[in-house]
Formats: C-alpha cells, structure tokens, sequence
C-alpha cells in the first residue's frame, strides 16, 4: 500500500486525507491556543484577587498618602501607609541581586558555551542548576547565618538585617537561570556564524562578544528579564535576611523590608482578615505587579529595538 | 603591540575569567552543601526517613513530607509540562505578530515576577474554594503549576525561536503540515533547551513553601497521601516549621531534612539532564 | 536502553508506593470504641507545638482518626475557622470582632477553650552585668512609640551610657500584640527601631552575640538557650519576679503571661473522633504543653473547660 503523508493509506480518496489533515490541524492549533490562554485567565484572576480587596483598602487610605507617605507602619498603632519604603526595599534588593548575577551568569554562559571543554559542560551546567533548587527558606537562613557574620569581618557597620547579604544571595540563586538559558541560546547559534567568524581569524573573545552573543541576544534578554523578574518576586530570602522593618533607603547595610517580606509577614500572622490592616497585603501586591509590569514593558522595547538590527 | 596580540590577551584574560566565575558558583554550592551536612548529616538515619513529625525531635521524621514532595513534584510536573510547551508553541508558530502578541508576551514575563504567595492566594480562592479541591495536592500542584508555566513557556518559545528557519522551511517544501513539521523537526531540535526550562521551573515548585502554606499544605500530616485529593505536606514546610521551634534538636532535623531534599533535587535533576544530554547528541548544527 | 530506561522508571515507581503503603499502621488488638474519621485543625505556629504533641498522643489512643494540623497563622486560622474549613482553629489571641462576624455569617458555633500559657521571657546578653531586673514603668518607657530612651543610662542612670541594641517579634505576631497591649497600653503601640524577627532563634542569636542587647519573646526559647542568654526579672508593683513554670502558672508573674486558645466548631463537636479528641487535649494539655515548653493553667481551669465540652455533647 502506498503510503500518504499523514500515515493513512494513499487508496483513501486524496481528497478526505485533505480534510482529516486540515482538521487535525486546527483541532490542534486551538488546543496549543487555549493553553496560551491559561496566561491570560492568570493575569485576570491575580489581577481579580488583589483588586477587589485593593479597591476596600483604597476607599479607606488615599492614593496620594499611599504614593508619597514616607512610612510604612500599618501594624504600629501610630498607622502609615506610604508603600515608598517597601518599594525601596524591593528595588535595592532587587539591584544587588542583578549586579551579582547578570555579569557572574553570562560570562559563565560564554565560558561554557566557548570555552570550555565539552565535559566540562556537561557536569558543570547541571551542578549550577542545582543552586536553583535550593529552597528559598534554606537560602534565606543561609544568608543571615553565614553570610552576614562573613561580611561582617569586612564592613564593621554592617547591621544583623541588611539589604547586601540577601541581596547577594538572591543573586546566587539567579545565576543558573541567566547562566543556563543564555548558555542554551549561545550553544543554539548554527555552527557557520561561529566558522564564518573563526575563519576571518577572530579570536574566541571576539566572536563571543561581536557575533554570538547579538546573534543569541533574543534568548539572552529573555533569561535575563526571567532572572530580574525573580529576584523582584523573591519572598523567603529577603523576609528572613533583609529585615522585618521598612525603612526609605538605599544604603545596603541597613535592615529594609520588601513588599514581598510584608506580603508574607501578614497573611502567615495573627492578623485578622478582613480588616485594614490585612488589606494592605493586596494593595501592596497590586504595586508590586504594577511595578513589574513597567519593567517588563520597557524592557520589552528596548529589547524590540535592539533585535531590529540583527534581524 | 598590536591588535592580534591584544585580542589573544584579551581573550586569555576572558577565559581565566570565565574559571573564576564558575568556581564562585561552585565554591558557594560547595560551602552550603558541607555546612549542611556538618549540621544534619548525624541525623540521617532509616528512621528519620521513615518516622512521622512528633513534637520529641529524635522521634520526628520526615516520611509524609518527602513523599509529599514528591507527589507534588510528578503532579506539577505532569499539569505544568505539557501546559507551558503547548503554550510556548502557540505563542511562537501560530500566533499573528502584533500588538496582541507583544502584550502576551510582556504579560507572560510579569507573571514570572508574581510572588509566590499571590499565587498562594490565588490558589486558594480557585482551585481550593471555587474548584473545591480542598487543601489537597490537587489544589497545590495545580497553583505551583501556574507558578512555573511563565518559565516553561519562556524557555520553549526561546528554544523553538533558536532552530534554524532552514530546517524548517525544508520541511514545508518536502509538502509536510505545520503540526508535522513542529511535532516531527522542531520540537526534537529544540528538545534540550526546553528541558532546561522544565529543570529550573520543576526546582523552584519543589523549593516552594509560602504558596502552600496558604493553600493548606499541613505541617502535621500523620499519614501518606495516597490520592490527589488527600492533605499533604512537603519538606520545605516541614524545614520551615522546624527551624523556628526552640529545640535545638529540631534545627538538626532541619538540616537533615535540607539534605533529603537537595538527593531529591539531585536525583531529579540527574534523570532530566540525561534526558537533555541524549537529545543534544542529536543535534549537530 | 529501551528496557532498561524503562526498569529504572518502574524501579523507583514501585518503591514509590512501597513507601507509602509502608506507613499503614496495623490494628493493635480490638479497642473497645474504635473510632475514624479525620479531624482538620489550623491558626497559630504558636499553638502548633501544643497541638502536635496531643494529636501525636492520641494516634496512640485512636490510630483511625486522621488529625491534620496546619500552623497558617492566627489569622488564616480563623478566616477557614469562619467558613467551616477547618473544625478546630488553634489561636495565640482571643478571636477579634470581625472574626466573630464571620462566624455569625456563616452560622458557625464556636467554643473557646483556653489550654496553655506563654510566658514572655525578657531578655539579656550573658555578660551583661548590671541589669537584675526591670520595672513594667521601665519598660513602657523603652518601648512605647517615639520612645526618647537610646542608651541603657537613659533609663536608670547608673546604667552604662551605651546603646541598646532591641529585638523583639515582628508585627504581625501575637506576641508582639500582646506585649505592647500589656507594657505599652496599646496593642500595636510600638517603637519601630528595632530588629523585628519571625523566628525567634534568629533574636536567640542576636542577642547572645550582641552584648547590649536586650529583647522579649516566649520563654520556651529562653529555657531551650539558658547556657547563652540571661534572664531578667520583671517587676509590676510587687516586686521582681522571674518567670517560671510556677509563677507564671499561679499568675504571680504578671502581666506577660499570654494565654494560648483552641476554638472548636460546635457543629464539629457533635462528630464522635472530635468530641474525644478535644476531651483529649484538655485532659492532657497540662503534661503536653509542659514538654514543648508552654506552662499549664490551673486544674480548675481546665475542669471548667472540660464541663463546657460535656454540656455540648448533652444538648
């Protein structure tokens, strides 16, 4: 029997093999598409939780007091409710994070990718993703435990909460994700860009940095939108090492409190739902994924622009 | 000098850089592991795996919280894998560039900065009350899955992008459909970077503590779920739990606990990788 | 490779399970009533220990009855408490206004029993030398919110003139509630410059290293660390007294001593495994809060409480 490209017997009139294939084909198109939009059901339903709560708080607290209050003190008696300070949290932490994981990741993912013998990689890729796994409870306690006391020999002033320790443990646990989907994007890169290069006597450096790495950058920027947006999301390490205290500053020594830490703070104490006080958690997770959602959409432009001259 | 010699020093100095890089990540994978084993490795014992919590920390155990970790690690699995590629794959091949898909996109990356714990909350209202799968492993496999689809699709949609549009238009010529080209050509090629993801995204449900607790994993479960819709705990809860209690002997549980979990991290982490590492050795461009 | 990728799968597929049917416990003789079902308890980590010890106990009792605990909070216990979730909600506060509402709303019934006391330990670094004890006067004074007081000799003169390093829970605790409702006057009413922590072996190890450092938490975590921390006593009008198991159980330790509540669903109560498992609790939250380090209340207390729970099963 002769055999058609859909696997059923070409003695089957042509013209049903033409229609079974269409149809399996968009039976299938819609089935990937309805997964696509389980996003966007997600977004809805965060976006539902947190709003209709926020809304409450919003009725009982200002939105101008919200932006430009200087504390946050919804749990003292004397209650303020300006989410500056947990925003600087969140964005000092955040920063540390970046600057410890984004230059240690990529130079791994370079390294690996060209350098490196090719068993290398394979036992060394796996054994940083491990650090990914770490619980982030463990990662926390291990940075107010060990890596705080470590620091501690060098910076005197450095207080027992600070934004540095866990910052810098953030971005640890970061580096695999920047380090192993950049180095997947670099390996992807078809073999004659790097023989074109290579051939015109570049050395590995050169054809890292001026070929593969803009050829790959698509992948690159994505892994490194993935890390940042981690690391902003980042609950346990901040709310064990960072501090239980909000404070408007940016000095890195110092306890801060994230919005994440506070999220978690509330909703796993002895606050009763339902009241003002437990309401803040979801105005303060509305700014949270308000900030997020900024940050990705300028990262998603310049992204965009910078693409264009590759394609 | 001139520019040949500086680009080979240039390149020399890159490489030994490289090395220090990655020894920094392995130096400090290194001292975690040694500093938890020096803590919890005397308490590792059949019994430990097999004992159920007790508030006398030399009796307590961990046998519900490991196969609750495990149950949660095959149920989230088996939701989030096919979910996130299937989505990947759509957002990638079918979807019509616009401003629509640019808003997917920049929406999906968002929901990977989502804390945890919203999801937490967001799992509770749905899958816990309005679903009424209760605190089960349903409910918590189900939020962790959503929790790590944005990473899954990510990585699928990066590697589908990253296979050459030659191997796919040789497809097409040779009169294949685009489900056969994408089922036959593309998704094995871009097979191994989606593992990648799928690691990354299966290590952190795994690590999760926060969502679940507000879903209703326990801390004390003194049996061992049998179905999805049995209560359940998990070890990073129960590392949790322990680690604040006074009783020193409950910080060297943890530790111990610690240790458990990173086998099974391992153990899992070693099947996928062998898998990556087969799919790989077939791609050769 | 087939085969063998596929023996290694169903290797481990079938330890697996072995595992998990392994912990099926064997019916040991014919107890006279034996009951089943599963009884669904949450709230407080800090009641947790307490509730652990007694379901602990009472699977030796009734092997059949499946007792979950979660330890969500106080306030995540009483948000399932109030909606039927959960049967019996483990609380270190007494339940507040909109929490009953909830109750009401959902016609839930409740019955509060009070089963142990926390008694909170203030506390200093071994080498400090000059402090024995402190007045509740002094400690307000420390304390309350834009508190003037930064050095020890601001506080009593002959103190050293350094500056207090302060630890204490973080907001959202019970205790942090509690202490400044009793000391401060207020609850909430606190200054806001100091080391808040969640888990208080965190405040264990801050203290014991930093010498001017005092700080407040549950005594169970002074008494698991007494070879690194000093213990104050704390004087309200009748003089310094320190905390123990027995006088913060007779109540001459005052006012830092917290009750720690359970509150059970009258509803809930009607099912035969719960009614014995509460009769459980009270009948051994004396012994059993003693071992995880709370301290008992008076037997009378607990024999008020017990009739209480019969009354219910009368009606």
């Amino acid at each position: 029997m002769q055999f058609g490209f859909s696997g059923l017997p070409a003695k089957v009139s042509g013209f049903n093999i033409y229609y079974m294939t269409r149809a399996k084909e968009y039976i299938i198109e819609k089935c990937l598409f309805f997964s696509a939009l389980i996003t966007v059901l997600t977004t809805i339903g965060i976006l539902l939780v947190l709003a209709i709560e926020a809304v409450d708080f919003f009725k009982e607290v200002s939105i101008i007091d919200f932006f430009t209050d200087s504390q946050w003190t919804p749990l003292f008696s004397e209650k303020h409710f300006g989410i500056m300070s947990l925003l600087a949290g969140t964005l000092l932490t955040t920063f540390i994070a970046i600057a410890v994981a984004l230059p240690i990741g990529l130079t791994i993912a370079v390294y690996l990718s060209e350098y490196a013998p090719k068993s290398f990689r394979k036992t060394i890729k796996p054994l940083l993703e491990v650090l990914a796994a770490v619980p982030t409870v463990v990662y926390g306690f291990f940075a107010l435990m060990v890596v705080t006391p470590f620091l501690q020999n060098f910076i005197p002033t450095l207080s027992g909460f600070n934004a540095l320790s866990a910052g810098i443990v953030m971005g640890i646990m970061i580096i695999p994700f920047v380090s192993s989907l950049s180095e997947d994007a670099l390996y992807a890169v078809p073999k004659s860009l790097r023989e074109a290069s290579y051939g015109m006597g570049s050395t590995r450096f050169q054809t890292s940095f001026k070929v593969l790495i803009p050829a790959a950058s698509s992948g690159i920027t994505a892994s490194v939108i993935l890390a940042i947006s981690r690391a902003i999301g980042e609950t346990m390490i901040v709310a064990i090492a960072a501090g239980q205290i909000p404070a408007l500053t940016l000095n890195p020594l110092e306890p801060v409190q994230t919005i994440t830490a506070f999220i978690v703070q509330v909703s796993s104490g002895d606050v009763p739902f339902g009241s003002l006080e437990h309401k803040t958690i979801f105005a303060a997770g509305i700014s949270l994924f308000a900030l997020t959602f900024i940050l990705n959409s300028i990262s998603f432009w310049i992204n965009k622009k910078y693409q264009q001259q590759y394609e | 000098m001139n520019n040949a010699a500086t680009n080979r020093i240039k390149d020399k100095l890159f490489k030994y850089f490289g090395i220090v890089c990655t020894l920094i990540g392995l130096t400090v994978l290194a001292i975690f592991i040694i500093d938890i084993l020096i803590d919890g490795v005397q308490r590792l014992d059949w019994k430990f795996i097999t004992n159920l919590p007790s508030r006398f920390p030399e009796k307590a155990g961990i046998l519900t919280a490991w196969t609750g970790t495990l149950w949660i690690f095959f149920l989230t699995a088996i939701i989030a894998i096919p979910l996130g590629i299937a989505a990947g794959i759509y957002l990638e091949e079918y979807s019509k560039k616009g401003r629509l898909a640019n808003l997917l996109e920049i929406n999906i990356a968002n929901l990977a900065g989502v804390p945890s714990i919203i999801y937490g909350i967001l799992g509770l209202e749905i899958f816990v009350r309005v679903l009424k799968f209760g605190g089960s492993l349903l409910a918590g496999s189900f939020t962790l899955a959503l929790l790590i689809l944005p990473i899954i699709i990510v990585s699928t949609r990066e590697a589908v992008k990253a296979v050459p549009k030659t191997i796919k238009e040789a497809s097409f010529a040779l009169g294949a459909t685009k489900w056969q080209t994408i089922w036959n050509q593309v998704l094995p090629a871009a097979s191994s970077n989606i593992i990648t993801g799928i690691i990354l995204a299966l290590a952190r449900a795994v690590g999760e503590t926060a969502p679940l607790i507000v879903i209703g994993a326990l801390a004390y479960v003194p049996f061992v779920a049998k179905t999805p819709m049995d209560e359940f705990t998990v070890l990073p809860m129960q590392i949790f739990n322990w680690v604040s209690r006074p009783q020193h002997g409950f910080i060297i549980n943890a530790a111990a606990a610690i240790i458990i979990l990173l086998c099974v991290v391992f153990v899992m982490n070693g099947i996928a990788v062998y898998l990556r590492n087969r799919a790989q050795r077939k791609i050769q461009w | 490779m087939k085969t063998k990728k596929i023996s290694v799968l169903a290797l481990s597929a079938g330890l697996f399970f072995a595992a998990c049917n392994s912990s099926q416990q064997n019916n040991e003789g014919t107890e006279s009533k034996e009951l089943s079902g599963t009884i669904q308890i949450d709230g407080s980590s800090t009641v947790y220990p307490i509730t652990e010890a007694v379901a602990e106990e009472f699977r030796t009792v009734q092997p059949k009855v499946k007792v979950t605990i979660g330890s969500s909070g106080s306030g995540a216990g009483f948000n399932k408490f109030a909606r039927g979730e959960t049967d019996i909600s483990d609380a270190s506060r007494a339940i507040k206004d909109k929490e009953k509402d909830a109750c009401k709303e959902n016609n839930i019934q409740y019955l509060e029993i009070r089963v142990a006391l926390d008694g909170i330990a203030i506390v200093v670094n071994k080498e400090n030398t000059w402090i024995e004890n402190i007045t509740t006067e002094e400690l307000k004074q420390l304390w309350e919110p834009n508190s003037t007081v930064t050095n020890w000799s601001d506080i009593r003169p002959e103190w050293p003139d350094e500056k207090i390093q302060l630890f204490g829970p973080s907001t959202a605790h019970g205790t942090y509630d509690f202490f400044t409702e009793e000391i401060v006057g207020e609850s909430g009413a606190s200054r806001s410059d100091y080391n808040a922590v969640s888990d208080y072996n965190v405040a264990v190890q801050g203290i014991s290293t930093s010498k001017n450092a005092l700080g407040y938490f549950g005594l169970a975590y002074y008494t698991e660390n007494k070879d690194k921390l000093k213990l104050i006593s704390v004087d309200n009008g009748n003089g310094p007294v320190f905390p123990s198991l027995e006088t913060v159980g007779d109540g001459t330790y005052a006012p830092l001593a917290r009750p720690l509540y359970i509150y059970v669903n009258k509803k809930s109560a009607k099912r035969k495994e719960v009614m014995e498992f509460v009769n459980f609790y009270i009948n051994n939250a004396a012994k059993l809060s003693k071992d995880v380090g709370y301290i008992p209340l008076p037997a009378a207390e607990y024999n008020n409480s017990l009739s209480q729970l019969n009354d219910l099963s009368n009606k």
